[in-house]
C-alpha cells in the first residue's frame, strides 16, 4: 500500500533593506569575513594615501640639496637615544630625511607600477581584442610572439629591454628617462597574459548575436571593438591587473636594487635599499630596514588583496 | 534473516549557510528489504543522490546528518567513526556512481582499479585479487578480459566503463548496491544493456539494490517498489505497479501523466506546472 | 610519436633561431661595435679597416647568419668592456652559478613538495595555516629583500655565516669548480640557496596544494572513497599520482627560471656568477656579453621546455595512447 506525505513549509524571503542587501552582498561579506584581507585593504589604502600626499606630508624634500647637509647624514632614528629629533627614522649617506625618503620613494614606486600595469594592459588588451577579433595569420602571428615571450621570466625581459635602453641612451639623460624606461620595460614584459585573456574573451564574444547583429547594421569593426567587445573583457582583465600591481612593484624595486632601476637622486624603495645593504656592517641599519618594511608591507597587502579578489571572484569555489 | 536491510527512518540533512542552516532532506523514512530493487525517482535536486551519499556517510561538507538514523543489518551505521564506515563502504554497501568517464582515475589501470577494491575487503593474495577482478570482467560482459583488464580507462568506451564500474560495485559482494543514475551519462542504446546487467547480476548475488533515477521507465521495469522524493522528502512510496495503476500523491500523479505513451494519442504532452521549491 | 618529437625539435629550433635573430640585432645594431673596441686615438682607416677584418660591411642577411653559426660554437665575440673572449667570461664564471641554482632547485622541491601534500591532506591543521601564511610571505617579498634581511640576520647580528662570495672552491677537471668540497664553501651556499629557493619552494607547495586539494575533489577520488579504500590508498595511491603530473611542468618550467633570477641573488651576496657578469654587462652597455646571455638563457628554457613535454608524454598514459594512434 502507498503513502503519502504532508506539504512542505514556505521559504524564507530575501532582504529587502539596503543594509540587508549590503549584509547579502557575497563580495563585501567575503571581504570582511577575513580579518586578515581587511587589515591588507587597510595597509593598502594608508599606503597609497601615503604615498599620493608625500609632497605635503613629507618633513622635508629629499631632493632638494639646499635643505641635505652632509653634517646631517648618518643620524639614527629619533627615537633612539642618540638620534637626532628631527628625523624620526634617522638619516642616510646623503643626509637625507629617511621618512622624506620613503614617502617619495613609496610615491614614484607607485607611479611606476601603476603605470607599466596600465602599458602592459593597454598593449596587451588591444593586441588581444585584435588577435581574437581578426583570428587568422594575424591571430597567429601575435600568439607565436606571446609564446616565445612566455617563455621566460618577465624579470629577464625587463632587464634586457632596461639594458638596451640605457645602450642606446645618451648617457647624460640616463637619469631623467630611468622613471620612462623602467615604466616601458616593465610594461613591455606583462602584456602577454593580457592579450591571452583577452584574445580568450574575445573569441567568445565575437560570435555572440550582438555582434552581429551590430556587423548587420554596419558598424565598423573598431567601433564594435570599443564599444561592445571591450566592456566585456574588462572583468577578468581588472583581476589581472591586480595581481600585476604587486609584481610590478617588486620588479621595479629589483630592478633598482640591482643598480639599473631609479638613480639614487631620485630613489625608489628599491634604491634606498640598496644604498643601505652597503652600510649594513658599519652599523647604520635604519637606512635599509625602514624602506624594505615599508616594501614589504606595501607588497604583502597588495597580495593578500589580489588573493582575496581572486578567490573571490572564482565562480568554481562557490 | 529478519528486518529490513537497511532502515532509514526521519532522517535529516542539513547545510551550514551564512543565512542559517539549509535543509535539504527532511525526513526521509524508508526500508529496504534484503534482496528487493526500490526505485528512488524525483526531478534533479529532489534530493535523490543526497539520500544515497548519506546512508553511505559520504556527505561533503558543509552538509551533515542533522537527525534521524539509519540502520543497516540491524545496527546503525550513521553515526560510525570513518574506520569503521570503510569497511562497510563498498564491502557490504556498494556504490554505482553516475559519471563513468570521469569516476575512473585515468592514471590508473582498470585492473590495479578492480584488484585494489578487492584487496580491501578480502583476504586474498594478490594472484587471486587479479584473478577475480578478470573474472568479474567477464561477468560484466567485457569481452577478452584477461587481455583489457590492464588497459586503462580511457581506451574504453562509455557503456563498457559504466561495466567496469558495476564490476567495481559489486567485486567485494556487497549485499547492498546503491545505484545513483546508472544510465543517466550513457547513450539510449547503451542503458537498456547497462539496466538488464544490473538487474541480473544483483539477482544472481542476491544484493538489494536503492536505484536513483529519473527515468520513470526504468524504475517501472526494474524495481519492485519506488519511492517518489519531491523538495527533500518522500511524497509517495509503495509497490510499483500498484503506484503506476493508482498514485495517490498529485505530484506522483502528475508524474505518471508526463511519462509519454504511444497508445494514447495526445496532442500536448503533459507537464507539471510549476516548479519545485528552491531549498 | 617519433612526429611529435620531430615537430617539438623544429618548433625549438625555431624559437632559438628567433632569439638569435634578436640576439644578432643587439649584438650589430645597438651601439657601435668598432667604436665601442678601439680608442678614441684610432683613425678612421683604421676602424674602416677593423670593420671589414670583422665583416661589418657586409650584408645583413650575411652576418646574422655568421653570427648564428658562430654562436653555435660557442663563439660569441670580444667584450667590450673586458677585452676578453665572452665565451671564455661566461665558462669562468658558470660553475659558480650553475652549482647555487642546482642546490636551490633540489631544496626547492625537496620542501615544497612534501609541504604541499601536507597542506593539502591536513588542510584545517595550525601547521598548514602556517604554511599558507608562510608561503604568501615567500611568494610576496622580492628575492633581494629576502636575501638582505638573512644577510642582517645571520652576518650582522649572528655573525654565523659569511655574507658574500663563495668561500674556498676546490678545482675540478681543467674547468669546473665547487663549493661543496669546502665548510667555507659549503656554509657561503647557505644563504644565497636558501634566497633563491625560496620564491619556487612556496611557489610549489602553493601549486602542490591547488593541485592536490582540486584531484581530492574530484569524482573519482569520490568513487575510490565509496569502495572503501583507506586513506592512505585514496590519498597516496590516486590522488599524489594525479597531482605530480600537472605539478611537473610547472615545476620544470619554474626551474629554467631559478638560472635567471640568480642574478638577484649573486648581486646581493657578490656570488661570482654569470648572472653578475650579466648585470655588470647590462651597467656598462657591454652588448657582446648580454646577447651572449640572451642566446644562452633562451636555449637553456628550449631545452628544459622539451624535456618537460617528453616527461608529461612518457608519464601521462592518455598522451602516449592519443601519440600512438596520431
Amino acid at each position: 500500500m502507498s503513502e503519502i506525505a504532508t506539504p512542505p513549509n514556505s521559504a524564507s524571503e530575501p532582504a529587502r533593506t539596503l543594509i540587508g542587501r549590503l549584509k547579502d552582498n557575497d563580495l563585501l561579506a567575503s571581504f570582511l569575513s577575513s580579518k586578515v584581507t581587511v587589515a591588507a585593504g587597510i595597509v593598502t589604502v594608508i599606503l597609497f594615501l601615503a604615498a599620493l600626499l608625500a609632497p605635503w606630508i613629507a618633513p622635508t624634500d629629499p631632493f632638494n640639496p639646499a635643505t641635505n647637509y652632509l653634517s646631517d647624514s648618518f643620524d639614527p632614528p629619533s627615537f633612539i637615544a642618540s638620534g637626532d629629533p628631527r628625523f624620526l627614522l634617522g638619516t642616510d649617506d646623503q643626509g637625507r630625511d629617511m621618512l622624506s625618503a620613503i614617502l617619495y620613494g613609496l610615491r614614484v614606486s607607485l607611479a611606476i607600477g601603476f603605470c607599466s600595469v596600465a602599458l602592459g594592459a593597454l598593449i596587451g588588451v588591444s593586441l588581444g581584442l585584435v588577435a581574437g577579433y581578426a583570428g587568422g595569420w594575424t591571430d597567429s602571428a601575435i600568439m607565436r610572439i606571446a609564446d616565445v615571450q612566455l617563455t621566460f621570466p618577465a624579470i629577464l625581459i625587463a632587464l634586457l629591454l632596461d639594458g638596451v635602453a640605457h645602450a642606446l641612451l645618451n648617457p647624460a639623460n640616463r637619469d631623467e628617462s630611468a622613471f620612462a624606461v623602467l615604466v616601458l620595460s616593465i610594461g613591455l614584459s606583462f602584456w602577454v597574459q593580457y592579450a591571452r585573456t583577452a584574445r580568450a574573451s574575445t573569441m567568445v564574444e565575437k560570435n555572440r548575436d550582438y555582434v552581429l547583429a551590430a556587423r548587420l547594421i554596419g558598424l565598423s569593426h573598431a567601433r564594435i571593438l570599443f564599444s561592445h567587445i571591450l566592456p566585456n573583457v574588462m572583468g577578468p582583465v581588472m583581476v589581472i591587473a591586480t595581481i600585476n600591481l604587486a609584481l610590478a612593484i617588486i620588479t621595479e624595486a629589483t630592478l633598482s636594487f640591482l643598480g639599473v632601476g631609479l638613480p639614487p637622486t631620485q630613489p625608489s624603495l628599491g634604491t634606498l635599499i640598496r644604498i643601505g645593504q652597503n652600510y649594513l656592517f658599519s652599523g647604520e641599519w635604519w637606512i635599509v630596514t625602514f624602506p624594505s618594511l615599508t616594501l614589504a608591507a606595501l607588497v604583502l597587502a597588495v597580495n593578500l588583496l589580489g588573493d582575496w579578489l581572486r578567490d573571490a571572484l572564482n565562480p568554481r569555489l562557490k | 534473516m529478519t528486518g529490513p536491510l537497511l532502515s532509514v527512518r526521519d532522517l535529516r540533512v542539513e547545510f551550514a549557510t551564512r543565512k542559517g542552516p539549509l535543509v535539504a532532506l527532511d525526513g526521509v523514512s524508508f526500508d529496504i528489504a534484503p534482496g528487493e530493487v526500490l526505485g528512488v525517482v524525483g526531478e534533479s535536486g529532489a534530493g535523490k543522490s543526497l539520500t544515497g551519499l548519506a546512508v553511505i556517510g559520504l556527505l561533503d561538507s558543509p552538509g551533515r546528518i542533522a537527525g534521524g538514523e539509519i540502520r543497516f543489518d540491524g545496527e546503525r551505521i550513521d553515526n560510525l567513526p570513518q574506520t569503521r564506515m570503510r569497511l562497510i563502504r563498498g564491502g557490504r554497501i556498494g556504490v554505482i556512481v553516475q559519471d563513468p568517464l570521469t569516476s575512473l582515475n585515468p592514471l590508473m589501470r582498470i585492473g590495479d582499479q578492480l584488484t585494489e577494491t578487492i584487496l580491501a575487503h578480502k583476504p586474498l593474495g594478490r594472484r587471486q585479487a587479479r584473478e577475480q577482478a578478470i573474472a568479474w570482467l567477464g561477468e560484466v560482459g567485457i569481452p577478452s578480459p584477461e587481455k583489457r583488464i590492464d588497459g586503462y580507462p580511457h581506451e574504453f568506451s562509455g557503456g563498457m566503463r559504466q561495466r567496469v564500474v558495476i564490476a567495481l560495485a559489486l567485486c567485494a559482494e556487497p549485499a547492498l548496491v546503491i545505484a545513483d543514475e546508472p544510465t543517466t551519462a550513457l547513450d539510449v542504446s547503451v542503458q537498456a544493456q547497462i539496466i538488464s546487467l544490473l538487474k541480473n547480476l544483483t539477482r544472481r548475488h542476491g544484493a538489494a539494490v536503492m536505484l536513483i533515477t529519473h527515468d520513470m521507465g526504468v524504475i517501472a521495469e526494474t524495481a519492485d517498489r519506488v519511492a517518489v522524493m519531491y523538495a527533500g522528502r518522500i511524497a509517495e512510496i509503495g509497490e510499483v505497479r500498484e503506484l503506476v495503476r493508482n498514485p495517490l500523491h498529485p505530484y506522483t500523479q502528475g508524474l505518471m501523466a508526463a511519462i509519454p505513451t504511444l497508445a494514447v494519442r495526445a496532442r500536448r504532452l503533459m507537464q507539471i506546472p510549476g516548479a519545485m521549491p528552491r531549498l | 610519436m617519433i612526429a611529435f618529437l620531430l615537430r617539438r625539435l623544429l618548433a625549438s629550433v625555431g624559437v632559438l633561431i628567433a632569439v638569435g635573430l634578436i640576439a644578432f640585432a643587439m649584438f650589430r645594431y645597438v651601439g657601435d661595435p668598432v667604436n665601442q673596441m678601439v680608442g678614441i686615438e684610432t683613425s678612421a682607416q683604421e676602424r674602416a679597416q677593423l670593420r671589414h677584418q670583422l665583416g661589418l660591411d657586409q650584408p645583413a642577411m650575411v652576418q646574422a647568419a655568421r653570427f648564428l653559426m658562430n654562436a653555435a660554437r660557442f663563439d660569441f665575440g670580444v667584450s667590450y668592456q673586458f677585452k676578453q673572449p665572452v665565451a671564455d667570461l661566461i665558462a669562468a664564471r658558470m660553475p659558480a652559478t650553475l652549482e647555487l641554482a642546482l642546490v636551490a632547485s633540489i631544496l626547492a622541491l625537496a620542501a615544497g613538495v612534501p609541504m604541499g601534500v601536507y597542506a593539502a591532506l591536513r588542510r584545517d591543521s595550525a601547521l598548514a595555516k602556517l604554511f599558507q601564511a608562510l608561503s604568501l610571505i615567500g611568494i610576496s617579498l622580492p628575492t633581494f629583500l629576502i636575501g638582505v634581511l638573512l644577510i642582517y640576520l645571520f652576518a650582522v647580528v649572528l655573525r654565523w655565516l659569511p655574507s658574500f662570495g663563495r668561500g674556498d672552491v676546490v678545482r675540478i677537471g681543467s674547468w669546473w669548480t665547487t663549493g661543496l668540497l669546502t665548510v667555507s664553501g659549503l656554509k657561503s651556499l647557505i644563504m644565497p640557496s636558501i634566497t633563491l629557493a625560496l620564491f619556487q619552494m612556496t611557489l610549489i607547495m602553493r601549486l602542490v596544494r591547488a593541485e592536490m586539494l582540486e584531484v581530492l575533489r574530484s569524482d573519482y577520488i569520490r568513487f575510490a572513497r565509496a569502495r572503501g579504500l583507506s586513506e592512505h590508498a585514496v590519498h597516496f595511491r590516486h590522488a599524489l599520482k594525479n597531482t605530480l603530473i600537472p605539478v611537473i611542468t610547472v615545476v620544470g618550467l619554474q626551474l629554467g627560471s631559478i638560472v635567471a633570477f640568480s642574478i638577484i641573488t649573486e648581486t646581493v651576496f657578490a656570488w661570482p656568477g654569470m648572472g653578475q657578469l650579466f648585470l655588470q654587462s647590462i651597467q656598462n652597455a657591454d652588448v657582446p656579453i648580454m646577447a651572449a646571455y640572451l642566446l644562452m638563457i633562451a636555449t637553456l628554457f628550449v631545452v628544459i621546455n622539451l624535456i618537460v613535454d617528453l616527461i608529461y608524454v612518457a608519464v601521462d598514459p592518455r598522451w602516449r595512447g592519443h601519440l600512438n594512434r596520431a
